[in-house]
């Protein structure tokens, strides 16, 4: 009996995904995405044979040297350490925030979600209830609220973004739930016995990873740019932390003199944003052309 | 149509409700005792006692809440523990200056937004697209306090065009009288005869007003894009051209005016969205307006300030959003319907 309930396929089989992989190779500007998603990915793993320096360590008589000079490529900042050291192991940590904020957001709104889906009825008004008065506050402003309640410092930054982003997540799941939840496979599944929590989770939930990846890989780009800004306000990382925001706010003074301690660390975070926002658009056109704005 | 209003209306109500609601419980159950805090690691017990009960927090949680909501509901919000004023006052004294730089920021977004989102539909897979679009996506990619401080690097520093910040040269002393610096740089003109508190005004509000502005301008700008591609698509165009209209007509006369139905709802949006999102450009540019302030009382740990602050600009931010969602079913009658 059971052979014959397998032939109702969930829509994601393995072939769905050959096929987008397939799509995505051809998408010039997503594929730009990924090189250089890859590429801050490599330098952030290998940051201590890329590094030329020691980010932290300081070297006075160095003070503000401008690129290309006695062997400093990037330059150095207001204490003499090494800047594209600095931006290499800066890289690390964005990644790392970026990842932990939005796993965080993908947690509590997949499970919120999923469940405002699969049971509907009071436990979805509620919870719709909580995500809409969440989505009342402007995101930046939640954030920034979030960290100056918890303290400021690099894991609250993450928890706070994690948070904030969270009713997105919860709304995406939820909508690709209730789209999934009269299929039938799942009616199939349930006409078997299989109990709530396995067709939430085993049968429902891999269905909504198409909207959700998007969702997400444009997620962690906006997490940079939110634990930049945080940080550049002094309520994300602390000094001597080589975090870019915080690079750049702790050399705003120097902008007279030496361009490069603020313009550089910026252009960082700018092309590893683009990295995660040119992969997220073009995951949006293969995995979910309703999304297309 | 009176229908969809009110049931908008009967909407906002537990929206606010919850607004106020969570931001009362997100201050009270904070990790730390706001007095400590407040008032550092010195103070004795005597003074955490009495700021305790000043702030009522040795009254019972449920007792504080009900008491808070009450006070809310009277446009009560507490007094700043930093300077002792009103919160509502301090607000209020700021609000103008931080609406002004959000319409300025909103006007450049969407005039230019428009326009390139436009030319690259016309245009479409053209460079004029390729790199509006390119713009577009590079403009969301990047760090607004980054891009403020680039901009004063270039046009203050460097090419000595701008000023840095604040919102009129300190050496023109003057009275503001409608607090938007614009409109009082006009008045003084016809006043005094001299146009110079007009161009400061205006010469302070150019760089803040870029790097506010971008954001939206490239979402406006892809917006606008995407919108008219479908509208092109659309039968009545083909028959407009069919017919003989000139392609210029068929854009401007009979398309535009269909595409720029979701991207008024996207300008109101953003519009709301500047009003909060202004505290990293307020800060670079000192400008005085409601960001800065809230940037300030974070920075100072003045929790009833900070409350208040979110509530304040949380309610403007539902508030804009209903208008938007009202006009949008003005202008759309569509979508009442559902």
């Amino acid at each position: 009996m059971s052979d014959n309930i397998k032939e109702i396929a969930p829509p994601a089989e393995p072939g769905f995904w050959k096929e987008s992989w397939y799509q995505l190779t051809r998408n010039r500007a997503a594929m730009a995405g990924l090189i250089i998603i890859a590429f801050f990915a490599l330098i952030a793993i290998f940051a201590p044979l890329a590094a030329p320096e020691d980010p932290l360590e300081q070297t006075i008589s160095a003070r503000l040297t401008a690129p290309f000079t006695d062997g400093y490529i990037l330059g150095t900042d207001d204490l003499g350490r090494d800047l594209l050291s600095r931006i290499i192991y800066g890289g690390r940590i964005s990644l790392i925030i970026g990842v932990v904020s939005v796993g965080i957001s993908l947690t509590l709104g997949g499970v919120l979600g999923l469940a405002a889906g699969y049971f509907g009825g009071w436990v979805d008004r509620i919870i719709m209830r909580v995500i809409d008065i969440m989505l009342a506050f402007p995101y930046i402003l939640l954030t920034i609220v979030i960290v100056a309640i918890l303290g400021p410092s690099l894991t609250n930054a993450m928890v706070a973004i994690g948070i904030s982003q969270m009713p997105r997540y919860a709304r995406v799941i939820r909508a690709s739930v209730l789209s999934e939840r009269e299929q039938d496979y799942v009616l199939a599944e349930r006409s078997l016995g299989t109990g709530n929590l396995e067709l939430m989770f085993r049968t429902i939930l891999p269905n909504t990873l198409a909207p959700t990846i998007v969702q997400a890989t444009l997620g962690v780009g906006e997490a940079i740019l939110s634990s930049a800004g945080l940080s550049f306000l002094g309520l994300g990382a602390q000094p001597p932390t080589p975090e870019w925001g915080l690079m750049i706010a702790s050399s705003k003074q120097f902008i007279t003199s030496a361009w490069w301690v603020v313009t550089l660390p910026g252009l960082a975070i700018l092309l590893a944003v683009l990295g995660f926002n040119l992969l997220g658009d073009g995951l949006r056109d293969i995995l979910d052309p309703r999304l297309r704005d | 149509m009176l229908k969809f209003i009110l049931k908008r209306l009967g909407l906002l109500i537990p929206t606010l409700l919850g607004v106020v609601t969570l931001v009362f419980f997100m201050i009270a159950l904070a990790p730390g005792d706001p007095a400590r805090i407040m008032l550092g690691e010195r103070a004795n017990a005597e003074q955490l006692a009495q700021l305790r009960s000043e702030l009522g927090l040795d009254q019972p949680l449920s007792k504080q809440y009900l008491l808070y909501l009450g006070r809310v509901i009277r446009g009560d919000l507490g007094k700043s523990i930093v300077t002792q004023q009103k919160i509502t006052d301090e607000l209020t004294d700021r609000l103008l200056a931080t609406i002004e730089l959000a319409i300025t920021s909103t006007i450049f977004a969407s005039i230019l937004g428009i326009v390139l989102g436009v030319a690259a539909a016309r245009k479409r897979n053209s460079w004029v697209d390729y790199s509006t679009m390119t713009g577009a996506l590079v403009g969301v990619s990047m760090p607004v306090f980054w891009l403020a401080l680039v901009l004063i690097m270039i046009f203050s520093v460097g090419l000595d065009l701008l000023p840095t910040g604040g919102r009129m040269n300190v050496r023109l002393y003057f009275i503001p009288i409608t607090n938007f610096y614009l409109i009082d740089g006009i008045i003084m003109w016809f006043r005094e005869g001299k146009a110079d508190y007009f161009v400061s005004a205006l010469k302070h509000l150019i760089l803040p007003t870029i790097a506010l502005g971008t954001i939206p301008l490239a979402i406006i700008a892809r917006t606008t894009r995407s919108s008219m591609l479908e509208v092109l698509k659309q039968d009545y165009v083909k028959t407009a051209r069919a017919a003989g209209v000139p392609e210029r007509k068929v854009v401007f006369r009979y398309a535009l005016r269909n595409a720029l139905l979701p991207v008024i709802t996207v300008i109101g949006i953003q519009f709301g969205l500047l009003l909060s999102g202004a505290i990293l450009t307020e800060t670079i540019f000192a400008w005085p307006g409601i960001g800065k302030w809230i940037y300030h009382s974070i920075s100072a740990r003045d929790f009833p300030a900070v409350q208040g602050g979110i509530l304040f600009i949380s309610f403007f931010f539902v508030m804009i959003n209903l208008i938007v969602d009202l006009l949008y079913s003005v202008i759309n009658p569509r979508i009442r319907l559902k």
